[in-house]
């Protein structure tokens, strides 16, 4: 199954490196990294998806990421409440005419056309992965000129609320 | 004139002065390196600064002996070489200290700030290179961070698991001016090696050795970087539980103490494996389960509970799955589990089935009166020197002999690449130990082949004076690599023969050092005890039988259960 890994870092030169040097060395697959700063200007948060890993080797990376003097944290955020997000940009054929299709069309993704050219429109979307896929695919038969996607990034939930949540749907599973 | 006095203003100093000045605080004894043009500043600064200075004649020699300084001492060895060249020459002996555990600062010189990246004369990303192979590296563009970043890197290498760090100072770095302040602890929130054993596992392991029927101790390296010894002779004393060692834990326990079955793995003793496979409790106590003692880890200790003693986290279930984990410094893990008052199980029959198996099958070889058999060398070696002697290896079929066969009772006297299996280690590292025991006596046993590697070094023997007794157990040929080759690839010695050969002794000679030519048993006698036991340097060509094997072995892809040429 794909795992998803929080990572806090120093936010240094060569950090970034480190750790893909790790995973080249250890041969772990990263289907997805990105890396921004936090709140903390000194620490920088890597949000990273191995995919297909069991759980024997999602420890190791996370043990040997430890090692690394570098990361200050390692969470599994695999079985957690998180929202994950992602951000893409969709370069796609649009001349005129169809172009109220197309709108109508991203609508319910709560995406925006962001740039308007002669024959393409420029679709912003943000999501889950797969909400982004399913985008893509809706649009892919308007013609894709250009896509680009961020990779995705994540924060856990307010645990106290989401405990909350899940209890509530225990007792409401009472009633049901 | 209008010129400000700052009465509290600390006086600066260059790059170069504050690495020396970190250095003595450090109280380096020794540094081991080659100057170059990167490092030119360094190096005026190093020019009488007091802290000897050991000039190797190509930096793979320095780095090497600054690990066998540090094997034998356990205080981090320092190792300066160039930017480039010289330092790409540190890569082999920064991952041959990586993967044995061995506390390294290596300051590499870099080119100029302004012109890093620019492919610049001698310019190489040593931060690039040597990420994969050491514990941590650093680049240090600002002098007002050299000296912290360099307290680091003692701190980083010498303490936790152990390991190469690595310092790359650019050439201007080391010329501009910062204050030196050294008193400001280190603080690495990323960094906090946990050391203290969890008090309900060690209870637990306590529980687990009071139940166990078949106990077996493992002991690593990780014994001796605690300097756990004497705790686990006192654990093994109380529990009366048999002893394996690793290769390189060899020395952590007494070679000679009646419950030690010798070295495990691919040429261990059959008593040893017998034990590693046939055991209900199997406590390793900082080993790190590498393939060449498990072998196929299929059919590794298949019926026993595994504990697992190591300060390295991630190398716990890494290669073996634990049932009963306890990161800890092997000192403390010893020491907490001693003040348990768990109560000693009985296993008399099993410890009695083991010591039976060690009598009957112990190392073996045939004794010949024609060639001389290189195991006999060995054993020679040890009778002459009593055992006392820092003894240091190269790899391959003579490091095994020397495993098997001289019998190591004290640690840290035991010198020899496991992990990385360097050739070239031996005669550099023993250089280094013969530097950081200069007293001791210390033998470098070492092959033709690999004695070839790194013999430039003989230069530094001369050089320092050192009384280091270098023996070459010299069959001809890439020994391993020819067994290996008779054994599973039909005979066929691809490359493996190496039958042009220089005269050791002439060698020897040109480099001012006593060559001796040993060709049988009253050689042995007569001319090997006199150079083993005089003053000086001596370079010994022990010509042994060329077709002799390494046995007994477990194969490749086999469990230790199947072992191969024990004795019949």
């Amino acid at each position: 199954m794909n795992r998803l890994l929080s990572v806090i870092v120093n936010n240094r030169a060569g950090v970034l490196h480190r750790v893909t040097a790790l995973f080249l060395r250890k041969g772990f697959n990263i289907q997805n990294i990105t890396v921004g700063t936090t709140d903390n200007q000194a620490q920088s948060r890597m949000t990273i998806v191995l995919s297909d890993t069991d759980e024997e080797t999602v420890e190791q990376v996370m043990k040997q990421l430890h090692k690394q003097i570098d990361v200050l944290k390692v969470t599994d955020w695999t079985h957690q409440p998180v929202v994950v997000r992602e951000l893409v940009l969709i370069q796609v054929n649009s001349p005129v005419s169809t172009r109220a299709t197309l709108t109508t069309l991203i609508n319910p993704f709560r995406a925006h056309i962001i740039d308007v050219g002669r024959d393409t429109v420029m679709v912003e979307a943000v999501g889950k992965p797969e909400k982004v896929d399913a985008l893509i695919s809706l649009l892919r038969p308007y013609g894709i000129v250009e896509l680009a996607r961020t990779g995705v990034t994540a924060l856990s939930r307010d645990t106290q609320t989401s405990e909350e949540m899940m209890r509530r749907t225990k007792e409401n599973a009472l009633y049901i | 004139m209008n010129m400000r006095i700052e009465p509290n203003a600390k006086p600066s100093l260059t790059g170069a002065q504050i690495l020396v000045e970190a250095l003595r605080k450090e109280q380096v004894e020794v540094i081991f390196g080659y100057p170059g043009g990167a490092v030119l500043p360094l190096y005026d600064a190093l020019y009488e600064c007091g802290i000897p200075h050991i000039l190797a004649r190509h930096e793979q020699g320095a780095i090497h002996m600054a690990e066998g300084y540090a094997r034998v001492t356990g205080r981090p060895g320092v190792v300066i070489a160039t930017s480039g060249p010289g330092a790409t020459n540190l890569v082999t002996g920064l991952a041959d200290a990586m993967l044995d555990s061995l506390p390294i600062v290596a300051i590499t010189g870099q080119v100029s700030t302004a012109v890093i990246g620019s492919d610049a004369f001698q310019e190489t990303s040593m931060i690039g290179i040597s990420t994969p192979i050491t514990k941590h590296c650093q680049q240090v563009r600002d002098v007002r961070q050299l000296a912290q970043t360099l307290k680091e890197a003692f701190h980083i290498a010498s303490t936790g698991r152990k390991g190469p760090v690595l310092v790359d100072i650019p050439k201007d770095v080391a010329g501009f001016r910062a204050p030196f302040d050294y008193e400001e602890a280190v603080w690495l929130p990323g960094y906090q090696p946990n050391t203290r054993p969890n008090a309900l596992q060690v209870r637990r392991l306590a529980e687990a050795l009071t139940e166990a029927k078949r106990p077996v101790l493992l002991v690593g390296a990780g014994v001796l970087h605690a300097g756990a010894h004497q705790a686990l002779l006192a654990l093994v004393e109380r529990y009366q539980i048999p002893v394996v060692s690793t290769l390189l834990g060899l020395g952590a326990f007494p070679g000679n103490h009646p419950l030690f079955l010798g070295m495990g793995g691919m040429h261990g003793s059959y008593a040893a494996n017998q034990a590693l496979s046939n055991t209900d409790l199997l406590v390793n106590i900082g080993a790190r389960f590498d393939d060449r003692l498990t072998g196929n880890t299929a059919h590794f200790a298949t019926s026993a509970t595994i504990a697992h003693i190591d300060i390295d986290p991630a190398e716990i279930g890494k290669n073996v799955r634990t049932q009963l984990p306890m990161v800890a410094d092997a000192k403390e893990a010893l020491v907490a589990l001693l003040a348990v008052s768990g109560s000693v199980g009985d296993y008399a029959d099993w410890r009695r089935d083991l010591l039976q198996k060690g009598a009957e099958f112990p190392f073996w070889y045939v004794p010949d009166d024609g060639p001389l058999k290189p195991q006999r060398v060995i054993e020679f070696v040890h009778e002459v020197t009593g055992g006392g002697a820092v003894v240091v290896t190269d790899v391959g079929q003579h490091q095994m002999w020397a495993a098997q066969f001289y019998r190591f009772e004290r640690p840290n006297e035991w010198v020899t690449s496991g992990g990385l299996g360097t050739m070239g280690f031996g005669l550099p590292a023993a250089i280094g130990a013969q530097i950081g025991r200069r007293d001791a006596p210390v033998v470098a046993i070492v092959g033709d082949a690999g004695f070839q590697m790194t013999l430039q070094e003989l230069s530094v023997v001369v050089d320092y004076q050192l009384p280091l007794k270098i023996v070459i157990i010299n069959n001809r040929s890439l020994g391993m690599v020819r067994q290996w080759q008779e054994l599973f690839y039909q005979e066929r010695y691809s490359e493996s023969l190496m039958h042009c050969q220089p005269n050791y002794c002439k060698l020897a000679d040109a480099y001012g050092i006593e060559g001796v030519l040993i060709e049988n048993e009253a050689d042995l006698q007569t001319k090997l005890r006199r150079a083993l036991l005089q003053p000086g340097p001596v370079l010994v060509d022990c010509r042994v039988a060329e077709g002799e094997n390494v046995y007994p072995m477990v194969a490749p892809l086999c469990g230790l259960h199947e072992m191969v040429g024990v004795k019949p």
